[in-house]
């Protein structure tokens, strides 16, 4: 009965209005956080995302430190009360495993050959979860990596392509996750076109491959550019409030 | 022990001395409180509670299950608190810890023996089926006295707390039956005109959910916890951390709308006398009725 459901209609329209190549709404927002050397959060559709940025600071417990260069942490994290029924709290094995894709993906960008010895940890908090978790994640750390003032080849930024009633759209909603047909979640360096993330799960053809990682990049570079008006925003009133004083 | 409170103790108790504070606030003052409510869309009941830098996100899930065996006519309460590595470079992932621990059983407590949520009021039917009301605490930044945000968060939280009953009805778990027997248990009005309202069966199987409303949990007036500390043998409330983190000794008390007190927690090695604890209930009380004005703003009672 579910795979009856018209998530997309004749017009092209999507159950919430959008069309096939529309992003849900985004707000980011760099520098919330007191304590967090930087820090960032983000309202993707109804996301809410909070990320914290730690370092570079020592390695502990020694063991984990690499003589040559840096490590990054990152620590995906989904609150209790993000999600329809209580999720417990602490990590399970969907958390490791975004934790893990999303620690390789920033790695690739920060250079961490000037901090040996040192960890840059980055934490990930969902606070409210529909869809695309992992992608306001990923685009909210490379914010908070900018906050923190973490050397970066260029700031990451994921998103998301899938496939709904057959047909190839970018940034899937709530009952497009549960009931599409495939989801892919690409993450980019936006200034090389490097891919720092790339996961599916579903059925595409290889054609419908192409398609949907093309849009998704597409989407990587709208977003990239949102991270970017954060961060200049942020520093603007930084400028504007030192400036009356 | 971190070294800078180290250096800045003697600073602190300098101008403690003076009657001052490193932030310019009287011993017996609160910093900026903020509160927002229904912050989680998938939370049952949501609220964000900012105390100066301190920042705090409690959210309510529910869901049906079993009562204790010794408390068969009671619904079911469980706290947890955790302390995100996001939120102090001091914080490591992990099991809670005492810390951790501390904090949720003194928000329960707080929660659980004042009777702000009426649990008597949470039974479908005695012994089998009751509400289950999980309240987690975040903790998004910390710059001193979880207590007071983690206690105000929860209550704030609660106040806005809609039961799922038009979730759980969808998903079968709950049934018209169940919800005439949970009305004859507690008259409460809304629990009749939902499931007497027209057409409900439909409403419900359609998933339109038309003018059906979600039933607000039941709540009694809550006590206000404040929180002092002592340093050397100055008391002041609402510590900053670096107060807190060379305080000898800690003290919360709970509040209520009358002024008796509803529950005390001692914290740290260092001790109070009589007439200290007298002036941390004394100051409890006059901070407790401000934020109980500003809570009841904030959650529109």
């Amino acid at each position: 009965m579910k795979s009856d459901i018209k998530l997309i209609n004749s017009e092209g329209k999507r159950l919430d209005g959008r069309g096939p190549e529309d992003l849900r709404k985004i707000k980011i927002e760099s520098g919330v956080l007191h304590r967090a050397d930087g820090s960032c959060y983000l309202e993707w559709g109804g996301n809410k995302v909070l990320v914290a940025v730690y370092g570079p600071r020592e390695a502990v417990p020694r063991h984990c430190q690499n003589p040559l260069r840096a490590i990054v942490q990152a620590r995906y994290n989904m609150a209790a009360f993000s999600v329809e029924d209580r999720k417990r709290p602490g990590p399970d094995r969907r958390s490791v495993e975004i934790s893990k894709v999303i620690s390789e993906a920033l790695e690739r960008v920060i250079l961490t050959e000037q901090f040996p010895r040192a960890t840059v940890d980055v934490n990930i908090e969902v606070l409210d979860a529909e869809a695309g978790t992992r992608c306001a994640g990923l685009t909210a750390a490379g914010v908070a990596l900018v906050d923190a003032g973490i050397p970066m080849r260029d700031i990451p930024v994921a998103c998301a392509a899938g496939k709904i009633n057959g047909q190839v759209v970018l940034d899937l909603g709530k009952e497009e996750d549960n009931l599409g047909e495939a989801d892919l979640p690409v993450a980019i360096s936006p200034r090389t076109g490097e891919v720092l993330l790339l996961q599916m799960d579903g059925h595409l053809t290889a054609e419908e491959f192409n398609k949907a990682f093309d849009l998704a990049v597409k989407g990587c570079h709208i977003v990239s550019d949102l991270q970017k008006t954060a961060i200049m925003h942020k520093y603007q009133s930084v400028v504007a409030a030192e400036v009356q004083e | 022990m971190t070294i800078i409170p180290a250096i800045k103790k003697d600073y602190i108790t300098k101008i403690a001395e003076q009657g001052k504070r490193i932030d310019g606030r009287t011993f017996d003052q609160y910093r900026t409180i903020e509160i927002e409510t229904k912050v989680v869309n998938k939370a049952e009941g949501s609220a964000r509670v900012k105390i100066g830098n301190t920042q705090v996100l409690v959210g309510i899930k529910m869901d049906l299950g079993e009562p204790f065996p010794d408390t068969p006519d009671c619904g079911v309460l469980s706290t947890a608190a955790e302390f995100v590595p996001l939120a102090s470079p001091d914080f490591e992932s992990g099991p809670p810890r005492e810390n951790a621990i501390e904090l949720a059983r003194v928000v329960d407590r707080g929660v659980r023996e004042s009777e702000v949520v009426d649990i008597k009021k949470l039974v479908i039917t005695a012994g089998e089926k009751v509400w289950i009301v999980f309240i987690d605490i975040h903790i998004l930044d910390y710059d001193g006295n979880l207590f007071d945000a983690a206690s105000l968060g929860a209550l704030a939280a609660l106040s806005t707390t809609k039961i799922p009953v038009i979730r759980f009805m969808e998903s079968g778990a709950l049934e018209k039956k169940d919800l005439e027997a949970w009305y004859n248990r507690t008259s409460i009005e809304e629990i009749k005109e939902f499931y007497s309202s027209p057409g409900i069966d439909e409403l419900i199987a359609s998933k339109n959910r038309g003018s059906l409303k979600d039933i607000p949990l039941p709540m009694i007036e809550p006590p206000i916890s404040c929180t002092a500390i002592k340093i050397n043998d100055y008391v002041m409330f609402d510590a900053s951390l670096d107060e807190e983190l060379i305080a000898d000794a800690r003290l919360t008390v709970a509040t209520d709308h009358k002024g008796d007190l509803r529950a005390m927690q001692k914290g740290l090695s260092g001790s109070f006398s009589k007439e200290e604890i007298q002036k941390v209930i004394k100051g409890a009380l006059v901070n407790g009725q401000e934020i109980r004005k500003l809570l009841y703003e904030k959650t529109g009672k």
